[in-house]
């Protein structure tokens, strides 16, 4: 009660505009844009933009399930997302070998593998009651585990020509095909969250789970369904991705996760569950892309974007994610 | 979460008011006699010089990461911590017997400055140790690039000599892990621990009562830097030269030998010798399974179904947990 009223307080002293994280990443976004504009020409060009959204959209789709894990409360989070969407881009290029007839079948193959981590996941946290992060941890060791066993360390596969037209093609106005489904996706999760009853319960569960549960709401059986659709919404992100890339590597999006909570926060979804939506999540991950375009146009090396990543997470953390003093 | 009544809820804490502080010896017994078992010189010295040497790093992190945990923190960056203490120590050595004290300095003064870094951003700013940890794990991670961006170097002649050496019939690194425990029961004793342990439990209530919550939870993070510190030199005369990549799975197996030593994750309660036993239960079992035969592609998914088992071995032993 105190926290709250403190952080009301602390968000008071802000001029208005402040108030709203999403308002804020937004601007932070076209933000980032502009000064990749002055600093080289054709940064902030259509095409760019574009190419831009396409990388964000990736990320976006595996913040969606992180999005739902944090929402649902009782320091849930996923640090499994970014290897479980590495082994579903591995699984579904694995099986289509570049054909189109097996599109459908690696996908779908892909995603029953992700969901059944998504389980096990969801029963650790609720069942044997192992704490979010180590049981999502503990995972991506087994996950890990499970790439190297099943490709025998050598990535290898393609993914089918159809899956890759859906992810490249342009569809209208030169934007590509994943762009349109992740604002699909989008408007889907935020009515699915907001207007159905899986959603409300949700929120119900993340906000105080002992009074969710004398509501009627089936506590266990929300948590359980938030990991299975993190670990699936992560698939979805690695299938799309290898859509992209073509080709499989054995690490294709397992530096993904740290960006994932980082959307998620930047998006204003409070880390003690229960408040926010996935739009600011999906807006972080424009950010989050915008941001590692333009260190990599300043010519930033990897080792050199990694620090800036951690340090941009700290940084927006010290803004949105205060804990409160023990003095209050 | 089920609700529970409040008579269920004191008994439940009556029978269960401590963590079972046996279970890690008796996983560590059961490593053991396996291990025996599969392997006929199991007990020889050299057999044991050479176990012992895989358990140092592990242990050195895991007793760091107890003192975080204890303290109601965490530290996910404690492998990345240890790997760039490792690079930086060799980078300075060069190979040179005669800058061994120097590479020992500066694998401990990194460690620090890491820990340091970690306390002052979870006590100064209030942030959350998880997300703070993996934030400055990639940041560390980052650096340790910038200072060896491709594995290499070769590890003083003195300190891989010194590893494998055994005084008065007993292997040095044993002699280590004993150390390790040594300097626990005088850690222990310290006033900075007695608080360590106070904030863990209550820190409203060690506020109260005047334990300097802050500073002793910034310790906390400094103390474990020290000793991944120390872990950056273990893992440098284990294996006598550089990885910048070495640090990926040590926070995994750090957290998780944590919990098999029967130390709660909410804080306060356990000690890090529970730790040191997790941590050598949990190499242990990956020499095991390399001994059973598993082919080596498997032996990661392996590696990571035994920890999940231990971890979930722990968590239905431990009931309150909430």
């Amino acid at each position: 009660m105190t926290a709250t009223v403190e952080a009301d307080q602390r968000r008071r002293a802000l001029p208005g505009w402040v108030r709203s994280p999403i308002l804020v990443a937004a601007v932070l976004s076209v933000a980032l844009i502009v000064v990749g504009e002055l600093v080289s020409p054709g940064f902030g060009s259509y095409g760019q933009v574009v190419a831009m959204l396409r990388v964000a959209a990736f990320l976006g789709l595996i913040a969606v399930g992180q999005t739902i894990v944090i929402l649902s409360g009782g320091a849930g989070i996923d640090l499994s997302v970014g290897k479980v969407a590495t082994l579903a881009a591995i699984i579904a290029s694995r099986v289509m070998q570049g054909d189109d007839a097996q599109t459908a079948s690696g996908i779908l193959l892909a995603l029953a593998v992700c969901a059944l981590i998504g389980l096990a996941n969801g029963l650790g946290v609720v069942y044997l009651r192992i704490t979010p992060f180590v049981m999502t941890l503990g995972m991506m060791g087994v996950v890990h585990g499970l790439i190297l066993a099943y490709t025998g360390g050598v990535a290898d596969g393609r993914a089918a020509p159809a899956l890759v037209s859906l992810v490249n093609g342009r569809v209208f106005a030169n934007i590509p095909g994943v762009v349109l489904i992740w604002v699909v996706v989008t408007v889907l999760v935020t009515l699915l969250l907001r207007r159905t009853k899986p959603g409300w319960d949700l929120y119900a569960v993340g906000a105080n789970r002992v009074s969710a549960e004398l509501s009627g709401v089936r506590v266990n059986r929300t948590v359980v369904g938030a990991y299975v659709a993190s670990a699936c919404f992560a698939g979805l992100g690695g299938i799309f991705m290898v859509g992209y890339t073509q080709t499989v590597f054995l690490n294709l999006a397992d530096d993904l996760t740290l960006p994932s909570i980082a959307a998620v926060i930047i998006g204003g979804t409070l880390l003690s569950g229960g408040v926010g939506g996935y739009v600011g999540s999906a807006i972080g991950a424009v950010v989050l892309t915008v941001l590692t375009n333009l260190l990599t146009t300043l010519r930033m090396g990897e080792a050199s974007r990694t620090v800036v990543n951690g340090l941009v997470l700290i940084i927006l953390l010290a803004f949105y994610g205060r804990g409160r003093r023990l003095r209050s | 979460m089920t609700v529970r009544t409040d008579a269920g809820d004191a008994l439940r804490r009556l029978t269960t008011t401590h963590l079972p502080s046996w279970m890690p010896w008796l996983l560590l017994l059961v490593a053991v006699a396996l291990s025996a078992t599969l392997r006929d010189n199991f007990f020889s010295q050299y057999s044991i010089s050479s176990t012992f040497a895989t358990f140092v790093p592990l242990v050195l992190v895991a007793v760091g990461q107890a003192i975080v945990i204890i303290g109601g923190g965490l530290d996910l960056s404690i492998g990345a911590v240890a790997a760039l203490s490792s690079v930086v120590a060799i980078t300075v050595m060069g190979g040179d017997d005669g800058r061994v004290l120097l590479g020992v300095l500066a694998a401990l003064a990194t460690g620090m400055a890491c820990g340091a870094v970690n306390g002052l951003i979870v006590a100064g700013l209030r942030l959350q140790p998880l997300i703070t940890t993996f934030a400055t794990a990639s940041v560390f991670g980052g650096v340790t690039l910038w200072v060896l961006p491709t594995p290499g170097g070769r590890v003083p002649g003195m300190i891989t000599g010194t590893f494998r050496l055994a005084i008065v019939g007993i292997p040095v690194t044993v002699w280590l892990v004993l150390l390790v425990a040594a300097a626990w029961f005088l850690l222990k004793r310290t006033r900075l621990m007695r608080h360590i342990y106070a904030m863990g439990g209550d820190p409203a209530a060690a506020y109260a009562s005047l334990v300097p919550v802050r500073r002793s939870q910034a310790l906390s993070y400094v103390l474990a830097g020290a000793f991944a510190g120390l872990a950056g030199l273990a893992i440098l005369a284990n294996s006598g030269s550089g990885d910048p990549f070495i640090g990926g799975a040590m926070a995994l197996d750090s957290v998780a030998a944590v919990v098999i030593g029967g130390i709660a994750l909410r804080g306060g309660i356990g000690s890090p010798l529970g730790a040191i036993g997790g941590a050598m239960v949990l190499s242990l079992a990956s020499s095991i399974l390399f001994f059973v035969g598993v082919p080596s592609t498997y032996r990661p998914l392996a590696e990571g179904l035994v920890v999940i088992a231990a971890l979930a071995l722990s968590a239905l032993s431990d009931r309150r947990k909430t």
